[in-house]
Order: structure tokens, then C-alpha cells, then sequence
């Protein structure tokens, strides 16, 4: 069962503990990735850049437009993404709860549609 | 003022009531669920009518025949067989208590907790619904301490009782030949509920604090249930000498302290003190097991708060004898950084090498902890600081995240 790991921090209380970030946000997750490819779970996964470097695409009255910005301005934005692969929804709780991005905001579990 | 004085008086009943009252509505109808329900709607009425009516005499009695009642109508539109004969008992336990009036509830917890408990209820749904059932604790609450989601905590909580009735799991305390296995299984569930209050990352989070005090309030009741099981005293013990030390886990600053370095004037002597006198108490009866020697541990590491030192010539002959019991993979990483302690941390590492075929261990984060640290007292820093690598990976808690990287740094 894959599921993905969506997680949800607030970019500028990051970037403003850009300190913090290099000692020990950053290896945490450079640790926790590997946790993860040791134990064979691992599908993929990726670090976003920040939203203000996000473009949007939509369809405004049949005619699409481009716009500078993120989808939604929201208190915490999407920061990365794990894809991960394993028996069920309790393992990928328990992978969850390890993340180090629990520190600072939220992860959303989602199962992944794989039957098309 | 009155309303007050009348929702703190059901919250009372509440707390003090539930457990007792839904064990002695279900024990009779072996219907978990349906008892529930009819003491749900027992609470409902008291909030509506205890505020106008004022809070009778004996709110349990009171909520007994309310959610009785509530049950035999359920029983009469059901109309089964098994439900019938529930509807009977449960009248002629009401006629009863009717002509002997006063008599006190008696209390069935501890035949829910079997029930709970039975080998046909899967492991690990048994502490939550112990939890739910004798505690009163929402699916909800139950859900996130045990790191489930809520819906699929719901689900299996709802499966376990549907279970009890289709299956007819007995209500009952085993008999004495059966007694150590079946008590050994409701033991593990008080202590699972237990450790996931413990494992609470920052110490501080009201709601998993409290399942700590929850387990330990079940640790009592059945000590007190069966003042002659040495195992259920041993537990408790466990338990008391883990909880008089929570405060010592983190600095001011909210730091990770290992054991080793706590200052044991933090550690709370109340609780060590009682932990110790149940602990002489099952000593006494002569039947060791899992939980008198686990507690026997802390007991010996609670000691450094008298001596100044750790007898750890002592913890490894515990270690050695909880091995002997359940070959368990956890008892022989702890044994391993006891024996680092004597001898040094060569002979550590050769323990920790004996275990390192075991699958189980890949994404167990004390494993990768103790091993790290032995190779580091080893000298041995790249492979130190590889295991800390996978540790700090595996590590659910900040706080220990950030005490796993100084020490990485610190190579």
C-alpha cells in the first residue's frame, strides 16, 4: 500500500530559524530518509522550494491564466512530500510520527489511488 | 450555582461509576456495545433531570436502573433469543435489587478486564478497549495515544465487542490453572496503555499524561482485586518507579536527560517508596515473573538516589533472568549496555553484535541508540556515527532527536 506524507510547516517561522535549520532540521531529515531507505519503505520523495516561488494555472472563464503565487495562501504550506510503501495505515502513522516536520506543523497522511 | 453543584456531581459519578456499571450491565448481557449505549442514555437523563429533581441518594443505583431499564426495552424490540434470555436476567436482577434495596453494586471490573483480555481478542485492541471500557475513554482519545487513526480505532474497537457477543467471551476471573496466562494478558494491556502515556515526547501533553495515571489507577484496582498475584503488584511497582521519575526526563529548557544523568533529588520519593514496599510485598510470596523483575530493575537504578551509585552487577543478573523468561530481543539490548557498564564497552557491542540477525531490530530506534553509543565509548567513530544517523531517523521525540545529534556532533 503506498501512501504519501504531505507536509504541511509554516515557511516563514522556517526561514526565519535558518539557524536551527542547518544544525538540526535539516540532518534530522537527512536522517530520517535514510531510516526510511534502510527499512526498504521509501519510494521517493522531495523538498519544495519556497511558495513565493509557485506559478498557478487556471482555467478562468474556459480561458487559462497564469498567475504568480501559490494555490491558496494558507497559514502553512506544503514544504515536501514523502512516497512511501508499506502494509498499511498504522506503518505509515508510525513513519509519520517520525518525521521531523511533526516539530513544526502538520503531515497529512494519504493513501494513493493505484488501481486506475 | 446548583447547576454546578449538579454537573459536578455526574462528572463525579462519572469517574467513580462507569467502569463498575458497565461491567455489571454487560457481564449479564455480554452486550459491550448495548451497555454502552444504555449507560450513555442513563448520563443523558441525570443532566437532564438531576438539575431540577436534585442528585438522589445514590446517583449508581440511580444510573443502574436507568440504563437497565434503557436495556430490557433495547432486549424487548430485539426479540432474539440470546437477547431475550439477557432481557430475563436483567429483570429478575432488578426484582432482586428491589426487595434487598440498599445493597452495594457489585463490583465486576475485573471480569470485564478478562473478558477484554481473552486470548480470542486481538493483542493489541485489548488495552484500548480496556481503556474504553473500564476507564470510560473515547475512541477519539484512545486513537491518538495509540498513533491509529481514529476511524480504524473505532472500527476494531467495534469488531473486539461484536466479538465478545457473537463469541460469548465468558465474563469471568480464570480459574487458578489458567489464572498466570490470563492475568499475564491483562497485565500487558494495563502496561501497553502505560508505556503509550510514557512515550508522550514532551512529558506534557495533559491527555497521554493522563493515560499514565489511568494505567496505574488500573494497576491498583487490580492489585486490590487480587491482593495475592504477585505479577499484578510487580507492575504496579514498574510503574511507580517509571512515573517518579518523569519530571527528571527533561532539563529546564525541555532537553532530553537520560537516565544516567538525572539528579535523583527530582525523582519523587513518594512514589518510590510505595513502589518499593509493593515490590517487598510480592518478593514475600515467592512466584517471580516479568513485571517483580522489570520492577526490580528500576528499583536497582532508583537506589543511586541513596547510594550515589548503580549496582550494575545487579541489573545484568536481572537482565539475565527477564532473558531466561522471554528471550525477548528489547530485554537484550538493555542487557548489552548494562554489561558495557561492567566490562566495558567492547563486550557491549559483541551482546548487541549477537542480536543484530533479528529482522525486528532493522527500525527499532533503542537498538540504533545503545549502539551507537557503545561504538562511540569504542572509539569506533565512523560506524558511531552511522548508528546515530539511523537513531536520529528513527526517533519519534525532538527532544531525544536533539540529544541524538549533540552526541552525534560530539564524535
Amino acid at each position: 500500500m503506498q501512501y504519501m506524507l504531505l507536509i504541511y510547516t509554516n515557511e516563514s517561522a522556517m526561514a526565519a530559524a535558518r539557524e536551527k535549520m542547518g544544525n538540526e532540521i535539516l540532518p534530522a531529515y537527512v536522517a530520517y530518509t535514510k531510516a526510511m531507505q534502510d527499512s526498504g519503505v521509501l519510494v521517493g520523495g522531495n523538498r519544495l522550494r519556497p511558495t513565493s516561488s509557485a506559478t498557478t494555472v487556471r482555467s478562468v472563464a474556459g480561458k487559462n491564466q497564469v498567475l504568480n503565487g501559490p494555490y491558496a495562501e494558507t497559514k502553512e504550506q506544503l514544504g515536501g512530500y514523502y512516497l512511501i510503501d508499506v502494509p498499511d495505515l498504522d506503518a505509515a502513522l508510525s513513519w509519520a510520527s517520525r518525521c521531523p516536520g511533526t516539530q513544526f506543523g502538520t503531515i497529512e497522511v494519504r493513501p494513493v489511488w493505484t488501481d486506475y | 450555582m446548583v447547576a454546578d453543584k449538579t454537573r459536578e456531581a455526574i462528572e463525579l459519578a462519572a469517574r467513580q461509576s462507569y467502569g463498575k456499571l458497565l461491567a455489571f450491565l454487560a457481564a449479564r448481557t455480554r452486550d459491550v456495545a448495548g451497555a454502552e449505549d444504555a449507560l450513555s442514555e442513563a448520563f443523558a437523563a441525570a443532566l437532564a433531570t438531576w438539575p431540577e429533581q436534585g442528585v438522589p441518594r445514590s446517583p449508581e443505583a440511580w444510573l443502574l436502573t436507568v440504563a437497565r431499564r434503557r436495556l430490557i426495552d433495547a432486549g424487548r424490540r430485539q426479540r432474539t433469543q440470546v437477547d431475550a434470555t439477557a432481557t430475563i436476567l436483567l429483570a429478575m436482577d432488578e426484582l432482586e435489587s428491589e426487595r434487598g434495596a440498599e445493597g452495594d453494586i457489585p463490583d465486576e471490573r475485573l471480569r470485564l478486564m478478562f473478558a477484554c483480555a481473552h486470548p480470542a481478542i486481538q493483542p493489541e485492541v485489548r488495552a484500548p478497549l480496556i481503556l474504553q471500557t473500564v476507564m470510560g475513554l473515547d475512541a477519539a482519545t484512545i486513537a491518538s495515544a495509540f498513533l491509529v487513526a481514529p476511524a480504524s480505532m473505532g472500527q476494531r474497537l467495534v469488531r473486539a465487542k461484536r466479538k465478545i457477543h457473537e463469541a460469548a467471551i465468558p465474563f469471568r476471573v480464570p480459574e487458578q490453572d489458567e489464572m498466570a496466562e490470563r492475568l499475564a494478558a491483562v497485565l500487558d494491556a494495563i502496561y501497553a496503555a502505560f508505556a503509550e502515556g510514557w512515550s508522550d515526547p514532551a512529558g506534557a501533553v495533559a491527555r497521554e499524561r493522563q493515560l499514565t495515571e489511568e494505567a496505574i489507577w488500573l494497576g491498583r484496582l487490580v492489585v486490590s482485586l487480587l491482593p495475592d498475584e504477585p505479577e499484578a503488584r510487580g507492575l504496579l511497582a514498574l510503574m511507580l518507579h517509571a512515573e517518579a521519575r518523569r519530571d527528571a526526563r527533561r532539563d529546564g529548557a525541555g532537553a532530553y536527560v537520560p537516565l544516567a544523568t538525572q539528579d535523583p533529588r527530582i525523582w519523587r520519593t513518594d512514589l518510590i517508596e510505595e513502589a518499593e514496599e509493593v515490590l517487598r510485598i510480592a518478593g514475600a510470596m515467592g512466584r517471580v515473573g516479568r513485571f517483580q523483575l522489570e520492577a526490580a530493575v528500576q528499583s536497582a537504578h532508583a537506589s543511586r538516589r541513596t547510594t550515589g551509585q548503580t549496582d550494575w552487577a545487579a541489573i545484568v543478573a536481572l537482565y539475565d533472568a527477564l532473558l531466561a523468561l522471554s528471550g525477548s530481543p528489547v530485554v537484550a539490548i538493555n542487557r548489552a549496555v548494562a554489561l558495557a557498564e561492567i566490562e566495558g564497552p567492547a563486550a557491549g557491542l559483541a551482546a548487541l553484535n549477537d542480536l543484530a540477525a533479528d529482522a525486528r531490530l532493522a527500525d527499532y530506534q533503542p537498538y540504533w541508540a545503545a549502539r551507537a553509543s557503545l561504538l562511540a565509548a569504542a572509539q569506533q567513530k565512523s560506524a558511531a556515527d552511522e548508528a546515530y544517523e539511523r537513531a536520529i531517523g528513527l526517533e519519534p521525540d525532538p527532544a531525544v532527536r536533539r540529544f541524538l545529534q549533540q552526541r552525534r556532533a560530539a564524535l
